[in-house]
């Protein structure tokens, strides 16, 4: 079911950036992320062997897997961001779109102003919250004022942040409470209108009801964005995902390394429902792991 | 506390014997170790005040001309040492301070393991423990004497100065540097933020206030260093508001001509110096608490 694709530049400078990238794509069952043989290494140690897998425009696709399986990893080299690791590289090939992401023209900048990702922990800027929203439009150029404030107001209404800030937009982000910050950092994220958004188990450090509004917006911006959401929370992942990846971790007795795989790649109900794998079938369970 | 249970009373006091007494002892070298603090400052800065405070007028801070080491107390005043201490030690400032922060963000955010990062990394360290008078004969020799009788200036005392901030300067901002969060800075790289920006809008406002308090530090210290200036200022006794050209003279250099001589005057006014220069570097400690409390306003 794939759709052939246009190819896009990753080269800087380029800055109308997310709204190219959906026009050329507007359709569902697109492929956004083409992984093919990918090893992830850290300095000589393989922390994932072997990942290939498609990601699809305008779903949710989760991870989920037991720690040290590598999905942060894996879910990390979709923007870059591993490369602010020293020594970290991989093997393999990564299409974005239909450009090879880690060819050597490609700027990690322009692919990161496209492929935005929520971290684990919260972490605003200590700005206020407004500067923390408008951080993204300002480095990308935007100097007017109205602009902005029109830009921060869609964001913190889209992060269902709007009505709880908007009278202390000047106050600084640090106050907020943790699930506030988690939501004020998606709509950083959401400023720059990336296509793609990564989100590194935003929900970890959050209580149920704040975890909730999370979910519910993931939700509600699903329809114009593509989002890989790492979990280690199951239900989670059965609540927003539509597809699944599972990794395990494998383990060499001989050598005593470790290494993360990927195990099953599938529809979400499938996955939980019906999986293919033993390994799946135990961790969903909750028999291992 | 009498609640009605039938359940053994739990004793939840600290427990006794050798335990509590390691507590006490500890508790009380603490507060030995603090009033041992406190009391060669507390002296320190009694003693300055109150030999220096009544040779502080008007006249004193600001009289072009330095009087001979003889005269009384009322006769002249320190303007020209005021004059040429703030020159020198800003002129000092503003070459150390930028050099010494951009150091420090090329060792901490851009040079990462290669080997010019280590070797600037350690050869700052090295400097912070290089004598100050080691400065000045530096200074002495690479530019005063090829400049011979001109070589002599504010300028060469700046030189001097700097030399020996650069070092604190370094120190003291890449430690500010390293204990910037690290996921400030993937949050500026995941907007697509290049490396200069996120130094720029993330990493620098967010270590400012340790910057400019370890800034500070150095300009106070160097304010008040005397070696590097004896072979760099030369010592005259009028204002010399060129800080490029001539002769100068600073705060220290007179502590030390005036500390040094028999005549009661001179003591007075060495007194005198070492007051205004503490209180100089107290300005300059308030100014920085303001500057940063404003750059930190959103940090809590």
């Amino acid at each position: 079911m794939e759709q052939p694709e246009q190819k896009i530049k990753l080269t800087l400078p380029e800055t109308s950036t997310a709204a190219a990238a959906k026009q050329d794509g507007g359709f569902t069952g697109a492929s956004v992320f083409d992984a093919k043989n990918v090893s992830c290494y850290y300095g000589s140690f393989r922390a994932v062997t072997d990942v290939s897998l498609t990601i699809y425009e305008n779903e949710i696709t989760a991870f989920i897997g037991p720690s040290g399986c590598g999905k942060t990893t894996v879910l990390r080299t979709l923007n870059r961001m591993n490369d602010l690791v020293v020594g970290a590289h991989i093997e393999g090939d990564i299409y974005y779109r239909g450009a090879s992401l880690y060819d050597r023209s490609v700027s990690p900048t322009a692919v990161r102003r496209r492929i935005g990702m929520v971290f684990q922990k919260p972490n605003p800027f200590p700005k206020s919250i407004y500067d923390n929203v408008a951080y993204g439009p300002r480095i990308n150029g935007i100097r007017s004022k109205g602009k902005l404030d029109e830009i921060v107001e869609r964001s913190l209404r889209q992060a269902a942040l709007w009505d709880e800030v908007k009278n202390r937009l000047n106050k600084s982000a640090l106050g907020m409470s943790g699930g506030q910050q988690q939501r004020l950092c998606i709509a950083r994220t959401l400023s720059v209108e990336p296509d793609v958004i990564l989100m590194d188990e935003p929900c970890s450090a959050l209580d149920p009801i704040a975890t909730g509004k999370i979910e519910d917006l993931m939700h509600e911006i699903k329809s114009r964005y593509t989002i890989v959401i790492v979990t280690h929370n199951m239900q989670q992942a059965t609540r927003v995902s539509d597809r699944t990846a599972f990794y395990s971790v494998l383990r060499d007795d001989k050598s005593d390394t470790r290494t993360g795989v990927l195990v099953e790649y599938g529809r979400t109900q499938q996955v939980f429902e019906d999986p293919h794998d033993a390994r799946t079938q135990a961790y969903v369970t909750g028999r291992v792991g | 506390m009498s609640v009605v249970s039938n359940q053994p009373t739990i004793d939840l006091r600290e427990p006794g014997g050798w335990r509590r007494s390691k507590n006490q002892i500890a508790t009380g070298l603490m507060y030995f170790a603090f009033v041992v603090i406190l009391v060669p400052l507390g002296l320190v800065i009694f003693e300055v005040i109150a030999k220096g405070a009544k040779a502080i007028s008007w006249q004193f801070l600001t009289s072009s001309t330095v009087p001979p080491n003889v005269m009384p107390l009322g006769q002249g005043g320190m303007g020209a040492a005021v004059v040429g201490t703030l020159e020198i030690t800003a002129f000092a400032a503003l070459i150390a301070v930028p050099l010494g922060i951009l150091g420090a963000v090329y060792i901490n955010e851009y040079g990462g393991r290669t080997w010019l990062s280590r070797l600037i990394s350690f050869m700052s360290d090295v400097m912070v423990g290089v004598p100050s008078i080691v400065m000045g004969l530096f200074i002495f020799t690479v530019w005063v004497i090829p400049h011979g009788l001109t070589g002599l200036s504010g300028l060469a005392g700046s030189f001097a100065l700097a030399c020996l901030m650069l070092p604190l300067v370094i120190r003291s901002a890449y430690e500010m540097l390293l204990l910037v969060p690290n996921h400030l800075r993937e949050a500026s790289y995941a907007l697509g933020a290049t490396k200069s920006r996120v130094t720029l809008t993330v990493v620098l406002p967010s270590a400012v206030s340790g910057i400019v308090s370890g800034s500070l530090l150095a300009i106070a210290r160097a304010a008040g260093e005397t070696a590097p200036l004896l072979f760099t200022v030369g010592a005259v006794e009028s204002t010399n508001t060129n800080l490029f050209s001539g002769a100068t003279t600073a705060l220290p250099l007179q502590i030390f001509s005036n500390a040094l001589s028999p005549y009661t005057g001179a003591e007075e006014r060495a007194w005198g110096c070492a007051l205004t220069l503490i209180v100089i570097a107290f300005i300059l400690l308030f100014v920085a608490r303001i500057v940063t409390a404003r750059f930190t306003r959103y940090t809590r």
